[in-house]
């Protein structure tokens, strides 16, 4: 597969939308997609900010981002000690009082650990860290996160992640299945759910998932490094743009 | 008193690294060798000498394991006397 390099104007989806959006981006020792997230949110002509994990006040937010990274360098267990933090407590009851929460990679673990979203990520089954672009098919555009991405859309975005493995008992998966929660799969170019197209063996080829209330939501790639054609892909921007005519509709 | 947490993946969790040493032995030459599961150790040095089972229980399930994907068995050793 070759990938040209597109140089375009990638003008913001939403400029039509008169409400700016305020987004808060979680901010632990050892994030590292903290910036991707902000450089995302503003390429679509929203505003967002950081929120330092010892906040326990976030102020007045639309959104917020749980960003990849390493946070406490993933000691004891990818997002263990993250989710400790005074934030996530605030960030607990925002997803509580119905506040959109999408963690990404280290941050979907983070989610996870939290028990903000069932399951748990462990060690690709290949136990290779992999750096690659994927694609992603939409399960459903029920969602806040899919809304902009019929059923079958395909997105091309990119992982870097050693602990991506999906797993859930058959129990939890009956049940997130019943209540629509998997919104994102690994599949082929031709949108095929193959095992050689999964990346790290996760159950049901499941790349991202969201709560039973569908408010909050976590996927392991990163849909904010997909976000200009000018770095290879611009397919993220049609999940945050997601994110944001949930918002503006709801407003 | 000190605590020895032993935390072992479920057995219906995928164990990656478990597989990749048990095909390494065989590959050494080891036979008879069954299974392999990799984990993780812990050791907490305690106030006192008497075993707070729950305490360190609890702190098993809510933190120190993950009870999704791991199960963990908690062994007691009582400190030398200095």
């Amino acid at each position: 597969m070759t990938d040209t390099l597109q140089v375009s104007n990638d003008s913001p989806s939403h400029k039509s939308s008169s409400k700016q959006l305020q987004f808060g981006v979680v901010q632990f020792p050892g994030s590292n997609s903290d910036q991707d997230c902000i450089h995302a949110v503003e390429t679509m002509g929203h505003r967002a900010g950081y929120l330092w994990h010892k906040e326990t006040q976030l102020g007045n937010l639309d959104a917020i981002l749980v960003p990849g990274g390493f946070s406490y360098g993933d000691y004891l267990r990818a997002g263990a000690i993250a989710r400790l933090s005074p934030v996530m407590k605030a960030v607990a009851d925002f997803a509580e009082n119905g506040g959109l929460v999408l963690g990404i990679c280290n941050g979907f673990q983070i989610l996870c650990e939290a028990g903000l979203l069932p399951g748990a990520l462990i060690r690709n089954r290949s136990l290779q860290f992999r750096s690659e672009f994927v694609h992603l098919r939409v399960v459903h555009d029920q969602s806040p996160f899919t809304s902009q991405t019929p059923e079958g859309t395909l997105l091309r975005v990119p992982i870097a992640h050693g602990e991506g493995c999906y797993f859930a008992d058959q129990e939890t998966l009956q049940e997130m299945k019943a209540n629509r929660q998997i919104l994102w799969q690994y599949a082929t170019a031709d949108g095929a759910l193959e095992d050689h197209a999964n990346p790290n063996g996760s159950v049901e080829h499941i790349a991202g998932i969201c709560s039973k209330h569908g408010n909050v939501a976590g996927l392991m790639p990163h849909p904010e490094r997909a976000c200009q054609s000018l770095i290879g892909s611009q397919d993220g921007q049609r999940l945050f743009s997601g994110i944001v005519d949930h918002l503006t509709q709801s407003s | 008193m000190k605590a020895k947490i032993i935390i072992t993946p479920k057995k219906a969790v995928l164990d990656p690294q478990g597989q990749a040493v048990l095909n390494a032995l065989e590959h050494m030459g080891y036979e008879g060798v069954q299974t392999a599961h990799v984990g993780r150790y812990l050791e907490l040095e305690l106030a006192g000498n008497e075993p707070c089972t729950s305490q360190i229980e609890e702190a098993c399930e809510r933190f120190l394991s993950n009870p999704v994907i791991e199960d963990y068995r908690i062994e007691w050793e009582e400190n030398a006397e200095g």
